[in-house]
């Protein structure tokens, strides 16, 4: 058993740790918000710093490491409340054609990733789908010269951003069925494609992608026609595991910003950390954060098990990092008092963003439910 | 002992249902409680009912009220929530108005009064500061007496809705010697008086609700002072039992339940099946709809407790803790209900909430969710109201 990170892991955590409190101070960070193309200096840097090659193979321009290298990425990330979309492009669409894509389309599209030219998000969800990946209406009929793409997706995240869509549509079987369901990769200025771009409430962006009669070449599919399900539900999980590393980010700051400011924020003549109500409050804050960091880290290491294994993992972080994300958001907020309501305060931003991983791929119910039905499974 | 209504009560719903049907202003129907709502938009109904004498149903007869029994306010409030209203806003007709015809004079309550039943002032609080809040009466803003009037001098925050107010009731330190909650006198100002300014703070969910104010040498007549000088916590306490009488919003709240009903209504969850549908969330509504019941008792008793003559005590504290906990909760349920549709933030779009993305009840689930953790903190944070039930309930 070895709980300790290598050097390259270490190092490449204080790098970015180093870069977040220079390059993405809060100000800074509000600053290039206001601007369209703030997110490609952001994005070049990511490049140069390794950050989108940490995790790809070798062979396709990657540094080899895996999930490891992304939970310390989207941990520091969480802290820095980084907004560019390295979960959409480096876990699901580079992670989908690494297991599922062939060598032409490795070598395209990974290169192009590692060296930060490549922005891929993942057209999944649909407006009525919620969280089920099984549930696509979005069809790929059979043409002459591939498919024909016809649907909606809802909320992809970092489709503005995108110059590629990872794209799930059924290519038999009915809406709810796990067979039938397949992958394509499509440059978003297909002929078709048109998309509505707007900001989220934890200021990254989002789009609702429309495809009328979009023309793809047979080479557009990524993997097995019909047999995207289990590629897609992999792609998720290790989604998710970045995403609640990320939220411990998140909740780690969010812990601590709210002790600094209990000690130092005095009412009725003392500081308010005095007080056994919020001393408690500020020790629940805290365990429930090291119990997030705990399954987060269990999720990271489960991503290289079976299938079963790995879903129970994330499951299990993604629905206690709902419930005590949460928690610690709301705590940290009331804490704060009128404060933790301002936009002015750091800490409402990252109860923000707790908030919305927990809308992302699944919420508390969602995986709850998961769980359970493995269990199920397999009584 | 019984919960029936009477005839007279059956009748007394018929009128104000057809009152509100025929009058609620066109220029706000359907508008509900969203976010982006214009100034006049907010009083528009306050308006409507000044002008019928309806705008202060609690307010004793003599002063503007409407003689209504509890329970006919308590259909009152049904009903104005079952038409989704805007109600009037606290400051003037639930705040400053009772403290005002309570130790006011003669010649205040005539002159401040009629603008408060009519809606045609509006009315802001200057009583949290930077370094005061849940310990309110360390306030330190200075009023200095000089021959008729006071100069006043320092910074209030979180004043609601500020930045409209043609008034502003104001809690004040007028003697620096004397112990805390002593030295305190409650003064009205005029917002266009010079030395004043106001400065909207943006909030979480993106909006600009509250305010700080600056107060730089204004001078304000003593003939502006409610009550002796030095009095004032007198008010500011009455006013805050005021307050968290109203604060439960009982009516509000289950009229939310029905809608957070229809939102599950038309969502999938997990299993394919309408949200409605699922165990899980159900038994969350159920949780809710209990709760919320048990509140809406509490309540009624302490109402009439009330109407029998004892004004709000410090019971008022469990219902202000209760209620917001539970409107907390509601838009918890909202926002889980929405699914994805969470995430798009619309206001800053061209366009608004008009710019479609989603279905249109989900656009400010989660604005009003990040916006509504305000409900425990303002008006005495909930753990400064556990600390009134702690000790004027349980003695403690």
């Amino acid at each position: 058993m070895n709980f300790d990170y290598t050097d390259e892991q270490n190092a490449l955590r204080d790098s970015l740790s180093k870069w977040a409190a220079q390059q993405y101070d809060f100000e800074k960070r509000k600053a290039a918000l206001k601007s369209e193309d703030g997110w490609k200096k952001n994005w070049a840097t990511f490049a140069e710093l390794g950050l989108l090659a940490a995790s790809l193979p070798e062979a396709y321009g990657g540094l080899g490491g895996g999930a490891t290298e992304v939970a310390v990425i989207t941990e520091e990330f969480g802290k820095a409340l980084v907004v560019e979309p390295f979960v959409p492009t480096v876990v699901l669409g580079a992670g989908a054609l690494n297991y599922a894509g062939s060598a032409a389309q490795k070598d395209e599209h990974l290169n192009a990733i590692a060296s930060g030219e490549r922005v891929i998000a993942f057209a999944q969800a649909e407006p009525k789908s919620r969280w089920a990946l099984n549930d696509v209406a979005t069809t790929a009929k059979k043409s002459s010269a591939g498919y024909v793409l016809n649907g909606q997706k809802a909320v992809v995240l970092g489709g503005p951003q995108a110059d590629h869509l990872l794209v799930s549509a059924r290519t038999a079987g009915g809406q709810r069925e796990a067979q039938g369901i397949s992958l394509f990769l499509v440059p978003k200025s297909a002929k078709g494609i048109t998309t509505r771009d707007y900001p989220t409430m934890d200021d990254t962006r989002a789009a609702e992608v429309y495809f009328e009669n979009v023309s793809l070449g047979a080479d557009a599919l990524v993997g097995q026609v019909d047999q995207a399900l289990p590629v897609i539900a992999r792609v998720v999980d290790e989604a998710n595991a970045a995403y609640c590393n990320e939220a411990v980010g998140a909740m780690r700051l969010m812990t601590s910003l709210t002790q600094d400011y209990a000690k130092q924020r005095k009412q009725f003549g003392r500081a308010i950390a005095e007080f056994q109500v919020i001393q408690h409050r500020l020790v629940d804050m805290f365990m429930a954060t090291e119990e997030c960091v705990s399954l987060a880290l269990l999720a990271t290491i489960k991503l290289a098990a079976g299938d079963e294994e790995r879903a129970r993992a994330v499951s299990s972080a993604k629905a206690l990092v709902g419930r005590q994300g949460r928690f610690v958001g709301q705590a940290a907020v009331q804490t704060h008092g009128g404060m933790g309501v301002t936009d002015e305060m750091r800490v409402g931003h990252y109860f923000k963003r707790v908030t919305m991983i927990d809308a992302t791929f699944g919420n508390v119910d969602y995986h709850l439910r998961r769980f359970a039905a493995l269990n199920a499974e397999a009584a | 002992m019984d919960l029936e209504f009477s005839p007279e009560e059956v009748a007394f719903r018929k009128e104000v249902r057809a009152f509100i049907d025929a009058n609620y202003p066109a220029q706000v129907k359907g508008k509900g409680l969203r976010e982006d709502l214009s100034k006049e938009d907010m009083r528009a109904w306050h308006k409507v009912l000044g002008k019928k004498g309806w705008s202060a149903p609690g307010w004793p007869v003599e002063y503007g009220g409407t003689g209504w029994t509890a329970t006919q306010r308590y259909i009152w409030l049904e009903e104005n929530a079952r038409a989704e209203t805007i109600p009037p806003l606290p400051f003037g007709v639930s705040m400053v108005g009772p403290v005002i015809y309570t130790f006011g004079t003669p010649e205040q309550k005539q002159r401040f009064l009629p603008g408060i039943l009519s809606g045609e002032v509006w009315w802001c609080q200057g009583y949290s500061e930077p370094g005061a809040g849940s310990d309110l009466a360390s306030l330190k803003t200075r009023a200095v007496r000089e021959g008729d009037h006071y100069i006043v001098n320092g910074q209030k925050t979180w004043t609601t809705l500020g930045q409209y107010a043609d008034w502003g009731f104001f809690l004040v330190r007028t003697d620096p010697n004397a112990k805390q909650q002593e030295g305190i006198s409650f003064l009205l100002i005029d917002m266009k008086s010079p030395g004043v300014t106001v400065r909207p703070i943006k909030l979480l969910d993106g909006g600009y609700e509250v305010n700080d104010v600056f107060l730089e040498n204004v001078k304000v007549p003593v003939d502006q002072r409610i009550h002796e000088e030095n009095k004032g916590w007198t008010c500011a306490k009455f006013l805050l039992a005021h307050e968290r009488a109203g604060i439960a919003g009982v009516a509000r709240s289950k009229r939310n339940i029905e809608k957070l009903k229809a939102i599950a209504k038309q969502e999938i969850g997990d299993d394919g099946k309408p949200l409605l549908e699922d165990d899980e969330f159900q038994r969350k509504l159920a949780e809710l709809e209990i709760g919320l019941s048990a509140l809406e008792m509490t309540e009624l008793r302490v109402l009439a407790r009330e109407s029998a003559g004892k004004g709000p005590g410090p019971e008022s504290s469990l219902l202000k803790i209760r209620g917001t906990e539970i409107q907390q909760r509601l838009t918890e349920l909202t926002l889980e209900a929405v699914g994805n549709y969470a995430q798009p933030y619309l206001r800053d779009m061209p366009g608004g909430n008009e710019y479609r993305v989603g279905p249109d009840y989900a656009h400010a689930a989660a604005p009003i969710y990040f916006n509504w953790r305000k409900a425990s903190i303002y008006g005495g944070s909930n753990e400064i109201q556990r600390n009134i039930i702690a000790k004027m309930v349980l003695g403690l």
